[in-house]
């Protein structure tokens, strides 16, 4: 049992940094705009929360000094895409390369060093409950920052005028400028909002999970919250859940080599990406299930003129 | 035809670019890094030998790196470029660059390269190797007494020669002092993904791991052994920063001597392949003996691992070949009788197998 306590608990928190990052993501298309730079915004997050909780010594300066730096990274692509209407592919993909490049660069004098990290919180009485304590009640406050923005996002979108608003933009850019709402600055809010969201997820990796800054130590998982927003199918709650699967589906892998089964670690490290083909399949074939979330307008440029 | 005349004219400008530096000119020595030099692993190791190679030569040489070059048909371009630059010998620093770089050796007749942890020559093209095994030996025996569940977990990252013949290693020097001890595997199948070494980290100890050992490159697996408070060994430099209380040594790579001797060799005019009747000997693989391979001081252990630690570093220093028989493989099967003992080719060819004490198979 303890064994799967644990194994539980890494699952959940090497999921953080996915459901921070596609949640982001997942407001930015919903707004109409592909932002494919999460990866550059995530390692934004990732050196400037690092640099912050060094220098400082509070952990905590370290998560708005992420969120900040990713708002920023996204502010930069958004000036681009949204300002100069710019492809959003080609401008996301320079983001992604210039947000490595430029972390890697501020982030040389920080190589070699380690920091303690946000401590776990312990919950009075909950966190004793057996189980159900380390797994719900034990954790830092990211964990639980992480969720309520899930929450507070999924509640926006839907019941909220807002949110309205924001869906309107991404479906339909032309009638939402005919009836007065203005596309450009609901975008620039949905972009920076989810480079906020990526900074933070990026920030988990040096805060929580490795406590250290190395260059490109988010390793892909930009792309995998990419993956996961459209395999969440454009809902927040599904983005929770996908990244608790595409977790889960890594630690699987990860334990059954420790127990010896034989099935080739190659083939499981490709099933996240397997999952989401899966997903983008079923969608096609459903056009009602398609069109209920996917962005109609997402990708493409915005010309208040036209 | 066309393509012929092409490499000819390439082979031409090289050969007159090569001339042209023989004089006063500096050594341009160029480099391909597989990551960065903030990895703190591997290609920080090839950085930091870098750079002793210009504060040892100063205005004799000229060097220049390029880094983040994947493995694999890419990194010919890479390899070209920097031989178009006038780089008169090429490092080219990881296993998988074996094949675009004899691919580039060939176009560039006059320009020397030298692969890192390869096995294929031509000829001004050379290999370049540390024996990495050997510090794992070490690692091995001092798991095998510091472990108290028996359990000792291992990341490794792709299932090539090299790795396969650091597990083996370690697991032979962990029976050499606990024969009831079990060394779990688990492929990360990458050099650099601090997270997922972490979560490694974390589902060895979840299943019962107390000691953890990695061929990966950061120091994620260090840090969360050393919250879980387990023990563990660092990866191609000192890595005590991290994990003051959970490192008991790191095996450092300084490849400083290699490069200095091969430039100086070709400044010289004495460089070779060192190609000859036995292929493997041609190698420059070095280990501990010559300080290719260095142990940083052993810690966080009591007194008598620390006794057995320096001993085994002794005996290797001495010359012994850690793949001498009796062993078999993890399948029961008689690999090496008593007073057999493998040569290199061996580790090459013939390593397609975990010794006992491994647990499952290699992948693939």
């Amino acid at each position: 049992m303890a064994v799967m306590e644990q194994l539980i608990l890494t699952v959940m928190l090497t999921s953080v940094p996915l459901v921070f990052a596609a949640t982001g993501e997942l407001v930015a298309e919903r707004s109409g705009v592909l932002n494919l730079g999460v990866e550059g915004m995530m390692l934004m997050g990732a050196v400037a929360a690092f640099a912050a909780a060094m220098g400082t010594g509070s952990p905590v300066l370290g998560i708005l000094a992420g969120a900040c730096a990713g708002a920023l990274t996204a502010g930069l692509f958004a000036f681009f895409a949204l300002g100069l209407a710019t492809n959003q592919v080609a401008t996301g993909l320079a983001l992604t390369i210039f947000g490595t490049g430029l972390s890697g660069l501020v982030g040389a004098p920080l190589v070699g060093h380690a920091i303690d990290g946000l401590p776990q919180l312990h919950i009075p009485l909950l966190a004793d409950i057996p189980i159900l304590g380390v797994l719900l009640f034990q954790h830092d406050i990211m964990v639980y920052l992480a969720l309520a923005m899930v929450a507070v996002t999924a509640w926006m979108l839907k019941r909220t005028r807002m949110g309205l608003i924001l869906r309107a933009v991404g479906d339909n850019h032309d009638s939402a400028h005919a009836l007065g709402y203005r596309v450009l600055a609901v975008r620039l809010l949905a972009v920076m909002f989810g480079g906020m969201m990526a900074g933070l997820g990026g920030a988990y990796l040096p805060l929580v999970l490795t406590p250290h800054w190395a260059e490109g130590m988010t390793a892909g998982r930009g792309w995998i919250a990419l993956a996961l927003v459209v395999f969440a199918s454009w809902l927040p709650w599904r983005v929770l859940a996908g990244a608790f699967v595409f977790g889960g589906i890594t630690i699987m892998q990860l334990a059954g080599q420790a127990r010896g089964w034989t099935i080739a670690p190659q083939f499981l490290s490709m099933l996240p990406y397997l999952a989401t083909i899966v997903v983008l399949v079923l969608i096609s074939r459903n056009r009602q299930f398609a069109l209920a979330n996917s962005p109609a307008c997402l990708g493409r440029i915005f010309h208040a003129g036209k | 035809m066309k393509k012929m005349l092409a490499t000819l004219a390439v082979g031409l400008l090289a050969a007159i670019s090569g001339m042209g530096a023989a004089g006063a000119e500096p050594v341009k020595v160029g480099f391909v890094y597989l990551t960065n030099p903030g990895d703190h692993g591997w290609t920080y190791a090839h950085e930091v030998a870098r750079q002793e190679v210009e504060a040892h030569f100063g205005d004799k040489v000229e060097t220049s790196y390029v880094e983040n070059v994947p493995e694999g048909p890419d990194a010919a371009r890479v390899i070209r470029e920097l031989a178009r630059n006038g780089n008169e010998i090429i490092f080219t620093t990881s296993f998988g660059y074996m094949d675009p770089t004899l691919k580039v050796a060939k176009e560039f007749p006059n320009v020397k390269f030298e692969h890192i942890t390869g096995y294929k020559r031509s000829a001004n093209m050379a290999t370049g190797n540390v024996r990495f095994y050997e510090g794992r030996y070490v690692q091995g025996v001092v798991a095998g007494m510091m472990t108290k569940s028996n359990k000792i977990g291992y990341l490794a990252s792709f299932p090539i020669p090299e790795v396969i013949q650091g597990i083996n290693s370690f697991a032979l020097g962990m029976r050499s002092v606990n024969p009831d001890a079990e060394l779990s595997i688990i492929w990360v199948n990458s050099w650099y993904d601090p997270v997922k070494e972490s979560d490694a980290a974390k589902v060895h100890i979840a299943e019962g791991a107390d000691v953890l050992a990695q061929h990966t490159d950061s120091p994620a697996m260090l840090q969360t052994a050393e919250k879980a408070g387990v023990v563990g060994f660092g990866q191609s430099s000192d890595m005590k920063a991290f994990a003051p209380k959970a490192q008991l040594f790191s095996s450092v790579n300084n490849w400083t001597p290699y490069y200095i001797g091969k430039i100086q060799q070709l400044m010289d005019g004495t460089w070779s392949t060192g190609e000859g009747p036995d292929h493997w000997a041609g190698n420059t693989w070095l280990g501990m003996a010559d300080d290719y391979l260095v142990l940083t001081p052993f810690e966080n252990m009591p007194a008598d691992v620390k006794a057995a630690a320096e001993a085994a570093s002794a005996k290797i220093k001495g010359g012994y070949n850690i793949f001498t028989g009796p062993f078999n493989d993890n399948q029961g099967n008689v690999i090496l009788k008593a007073g057999e003992s493998y040569h290199d080719g061996n580790l090459w060819n013939d390593m397609n197998y975990y010794v006992e004490g491994v647990n499952g198979k290699i992948p693939g």
